[in-house]
């Protein structure tokens, strides 16, 4: 019984974690970039999601192929996170950089504020459910439980293949190293003459579509309700901490580690399942405030 | 001069309002209980720090009230409003202690970390916290009298009120003193503070210990006249709210948080009216023409037009 | 001079208003304050609750309202959270003078309202929640339940189940984690337990009330393999479990038993397979056997349909049986009164007397507040008539047989039951 409930919660850990993995890494990488905490980050998931969602009925896919099942919630994810990230980064967020930091985080809280609304506006109050997707993949068997083939193998893989291109571009890439160079320090990026205003949008949109696109590909396996943009942001919030802010290959560790122990709670101490990430993310805070991977920083005096 | 008597005025609109529109009643004691909680968070800002989590200090103090009303029925409002208080003081003794050495992102992290725990186990533990439904108050007797639902009202709006005076006159008296300047130091610059022989640590403790003794009052407060603890009283977005209105009264003088509460409220009413369901975006809105307008909020333009008219 | 006029009038009566003791008079509108599920994954179940009451009551202004009164629905969203709901509703009540309301379909809200109408004086209709425990700890003057609690309703499913797999070793649930989830899988396994000693429980889940993904606990369930599983969830949480489970192939694991699915059926459709035990709170269904043809009852449908596109469901049941009892209890204390317009403690009395008849069988208020209402249950079947499951072997047992005697706590009472019981006359099955 106890190896096979490690394998089983092993798995469905997987299949938590990579959402959670691309929503987090899109607010470690704005973090990061902009030195801003995007408490709206979670409104980035609601929005991929019901766009993704509207997509679907829009192109009208259903039933035929995987492919076309599968591009809308692309597109919509992309779409949403293009414009939500342009039009928050371009008429906020530049102008709010040299803020006071609790001016910062109180001018995201309310973008988040306003976007709840919004999302209740444009796509009303009933629940939106999506599920082409997760039937056309069928199942898997392993052991005695089927997993649902999209969450077991198709989103852990486009979480792994976001992480490794990530991580590649970032090095290897010009723009890649524009942005390691200006999260590093953006005055002295600035004054080697990096645009840091076009590397602060690009990261921005890039970073909102992670959240959009973490949204989009979930639509399928949930449903889609008011509030789950405020609960997945304290979710990717805890990731984030855990990890450090910043952290790529952090951020991956956490969310697996967050993941796991939620599917694990469920198996041995159902009750406690809630309490998991906020419970690691105080323990891991209060032994290391940077996070588990973060790299020390020298602090201006 | 127009600055020392807001508190005043304050109270005595609500009082009046009170009297002539019972049902307000409610509403206004809620509204002035989230400024009490909006001035704990508010002399935390002075000190250049934002906690996303003290709405997790006034859920406490709420359902602490709301356990020792349950099992003890006959225990007055006013104990439990103690109650409240100290569980506030406590709570915010023994989380200070871990907390106050943290600053910026991970403070507010932290708290927000903090509020959440504490938000999961009141959703979860059925059997003992209510679980998401919360727990339920009876009618506490007030001062030894067993009253009926108006003149309980009443009663709780004019300790509320007097409170307000209280509150904004004892906060602006520790504002002045060395403890309360120590504080703003933390936030222009802490090395220098320490420099001076003073512990930014435990200059920083008091000053978490007295923002969370606030919101343990607002939160036995909350409890008594909503009759109704949930969970959802220590949801981060609720601590946002906190924020949100010491913003929009700003940390310049303590009356800021109710100005700040009572604007809120307004705001809500407001939006309700002319269409349901969008009050949040307009409070976003709100909110983010003040951050580029005022950002330090109503009370600092009251402020610095008493000071303009005083230098004549 | 027109203004004036008009401003003077309005002035004074809002003072008339203001006045108490006028209130015998007969007042030019009843108002009615129901609150329902308008947004959220409950507002699959809660709107058509909304619909219907607005069918009911046009029909009923229509035909004249109550002894020439017509009523006007006020509508309160449960949506926003039992804090929030809290606040409207003193709000209007106090503000809006509202005297009568329907409250709820969550039994949280249940819960936190029904001391708040009793202090506030106003009669409180419970029209669809099911905790049992708020009239058996306490006596209330003006709140009633004009639908059966969750012992009638957890009984009953007991014995269905025990009627449909007779023999089982394991039993798991999934509840939501709120009242109504706790409190009824309380009821079912003390029952349970009683009936049928030897059944272990293998995992007892309560994912949050709300939740939108169940991965974890369908692993958890597939892994155990229980004979039965039960969930006593509703609402768009139903239909998102079962879709999931249906996706994952364990809805056809073992027997499933859901009390509260009548209402989803016509949403999940086709991924609800045969076999599955389903209840209704009650003995509503638009195809009752008894009743389906009964005029009123199809001429309701028909209006119901028409309106929104939909089956009825049992909320919208529930609804109209609410509004039905009000009427009556208006009219018993109207005539009790020797025809003059009553108080609301004159039709908070009469409330605790009468047996009205919604859409199905009547329903008789006992002395304690809480209604008799007879329970049915059936069994899925996809026919070709319909584009999703219809409910066979159906069996209506009578309210008087499951539900706990006046002045007794549910679950002890449940501990006393026998499977003799299961044999009574009363019970009918079709």
């Amino acid at each position: 019984m106890n190896s096979s409930l490690l394998l089983l919660g092993l798995l469905d850990g997987i299949t938590q974690a990579a959402v959670l993995f691309l929503v987090a890494l899109g607010m470690t990488l704005i973090f990061g970039v902009m030195r801003i905490l995007n408490v709206a980050h979670g409104s980035f998931y609601a929005f991929g999601g019901y766009a993704a969602a509207s997509a679907s009925v829009y192109l009208a896919s259903s039933g035929e192929s995987l492919g076309a099942a599968l591009m809308p919630l692309l597109a919509g994810a992309v779409v949403m996170g293009l414009l939500l990230g342009a039009i928050i980064e371009f008429g906020l967020v530049r102008r709010i950089l040299n803020m006071d930091p609790a001016m910062q985080l109180l001018a995201t809280f309310a973008v988040f504020m306003v976007l709840e609304d919004l999302q209740r506006l444009i796509w009303g109050v009933n629940p939106v459910s999506i599920s082409a997707a997760v039937d056309l993949m069928g199942t898997v068997k392993v052991g005695a439980v089927n997993y649902n083939a999209y969450q077991l193998l198709l989103l852990p893989a486009v979480a792994v293949v976001i992480y490794f291109g990530l991580t590649l571009s970032l090095g290897r890439t010009k723009f890649g190293r524009q942005i390691l160079a200006v999260t590093h320090n953006r005055e002295v990026s600035m004054a080697m003459g990096i645009n840091a205003k076009r590397v602060g949008l690009l990261t921005f949109c890039i970073g909102a579509i992670l959240g959009t696109l973490g949204g989009a590909l979930a639509a399928p396996t949930t449903s889609l309700v008011p509030g789950i943009g405020g609960d997945m942001m304290v979710l990717s919030f805890a990731v984030v901490a855990v990890a450090g802010l910043g952290q790529i290959t952090g951020t991956a560790i956490a969310a697996i580690l967050i993941g796991m122990a939620k599917a694990f709670a469920v198996y041995l101490f159902p009750e406690v399942e809630v309490l998991v990430p906020y419970l690691i993310m105080v323990l891991v805070l209060l032994w290391r405030p940077e996070g588990l991977f973060a790299v020390a920083q020298a602090r201006r005096v | 001069m127009a600055v020392r008597f807001t508190p005043w005025l304050i109270a005595i609109a609500a009082l009046v309002l009170g009297i002539l529109f019972p049902w307000l009643k409610t509403p206004l004691i809620i509204a002035l209980s989230y400024g009490f909680a909006a001035l704990g968070v508010s002399i935390l800002i002075r000190a250049g720090q934002v906690s996303f989590g003290h709405a997790g200090f006034t859920c406490l103090a709420g359902y602490a009230a709301a356990a020792i009303s349950r099992t003890w029925p006959a225990t007055d409002a006013l104990v439990l409003l103690l109650a409240g208080v100290l569980c506030g003081l406590v709570s915010g003794a023994v989380v200070g202690l871990f907390v106050a050495r943290y600053r910026a992102i991970f403070f507010g992290m932290l708290n927000l970390a903090l509020s959440m725990v504490l938000f999961a186990v009141l959703g979860k533990f059925y059997h003992i916290t209510g679980g998401t439904d919360g727990l339920r108050l009876e009618r506490p007797p007030l001062a030894g009298m067993a009253l009926e639902r108006a003149p309980f009202e009443t009663a709780l709006l004019a300790i509320v009120a007097v409170l307000v005076v209280v509150a904004c006159w004892a906060i602006r008296r520790f504002y002045a003193a060395p403890m309360g300047q120590a504080l703003i130091a933390i936030k222009t610059n802490e090395v220098r503070l320490e420099y001076l022989g003073l512990s930014a640590r435990r200059v920083f403790w008091t000053g978490y210990v007295i923002s969370a003794t606030l919101c343990g009052f607002s939160g036995a407060m909350f409890a008594l006249i909503q009759g109704l603890v949930t969970p959802e009283m220590g949801y981060w977005v609720r601590s946002g709210e906190f924020v949100f209105i010491a913003i929009l009264g700003g940390a310049a003088h303590p009356v800021g948080a109710f100005i700040g509460a009572l604007g809120f409220e307004t705001l809500k009413l407001v939006a309700s009216a002319v269409m349901t369901g969008i009050w949040q975006l307009v409070i976003g809105v709100v909110l983010l023409i003040l951050i580029f307008v005022a950002p330090n909020g109503l009370s600092a333009i009251l402020v610095r037009f008493e000071r303009r008219t005083r230098t004549v | 001079m027109h203004g004036t006029l008009k401003v003077s009038i309005a002035g004074l009566s809002l003072v008339a208003c203001l006045v108490p003791g006028y209130a015998q008079q007969k007042p030019a509108e009843l108002k009615i304050a129901m609150t329902t599920f308008l947004s959220g994954p409950a507002s699959v179940f809660g709107v058509p609750g909304k619909a219907a009451a607005e069918l009911a009551i046009e029909e009923l202004n229509a035909a004249g309202g109550i002894n020439g009164v017509p009523i006007k629905p006020i509508f309160l969203d449960e949506g926003v959270g039992s804090d929030k709901l809290l606040s409207e509703y003193r709000r209007v009540v106090q503000e809006e003078g509202v005297k009568v309301t329907l409250a709820s379909i969550s039994s949280g809200n249940c819960n936190a309202l029904a001391p708040v109408a009793e202090d506030l004086k106003v009669l409180n209709v419970m029209w669809d929640c099911g905790t049992e425990k708020l009239l058996e700890n306490r006596r209330f003057k003006y709140v009633v339940r004009s639908q059966g609690n969750g012992t009638s309703e957890m009984v009953a499913s007991v014995y269905k189940l025990l009627q449909v797999k007779p023999d089982f070793k394991t039993i798991a649930v999934i509840n939501q984690d709120y009242a109504w989830g706790r409190d009824s899988w309380e009821l079912f396994s003390t029952t349970l337990k009683a009936l049928k000693p030897d059944v272990k429980v293998v995992a007892e889940l309560f994912p949050k009330f709300g939740a939108t993904d169940f991965s974890s606990e369908i692993s958890r369930l597939q892994a155990l393999s229980p004979d039965v599983i039960l969930s006593t969830s509703w609402g768009g949480e139903l239909d998102t479990l079962i879709r999931q489970a249906g996706q994952r192939g364990l809805l056809k694991n073992g027997t499933w038993i859901l009390p509260l699915a009548e209402s989803s059926l016509e949403r999940v459709g086709k991924v609800l397979p045969d076999g599955v035990i389903v209840g209704m709170r009650g003995d509503h269904y638009f195809l009752h056997p008894e009743n389906k043809d009964e005029p009123k009852h199809k001429a309701f449908v028909e209006k119901y349909r028409a309106k929104t596109k939909q089956y009825p469901i049992y909320p919208v049941y529930h609804a109209v049986a609410a509004i039905q009892s009000v009427v009556d209890g208006y009219n018993t204390a109207i005539k009790a009164n020797g025809g003059k317009w009553p108080t609301t403690e004159q039709v908070a009395e009469a409330m605790h007397t009468i047996t009205f008849k919604g859409l199905t069988r009547p329903v008789t208020m006992r002395e304690d507040g809480q209604g008799l209402e007879d329970q049915m249950l059936g069994v899925t079947k996809m026919t070709p008539a319909y584009p999703f499951p219809v409910i066979e072997s159906l069996t209506i047992y009578p309210g008087a047989l499951v539900t706990n005697p006046v002045g007794t706590k549910s679950p002890e009472w449940v501990k006393t039951l026998k499977p003799e019981a299961m044999k009574d006359s009363r019970i009918k099955s079709f």
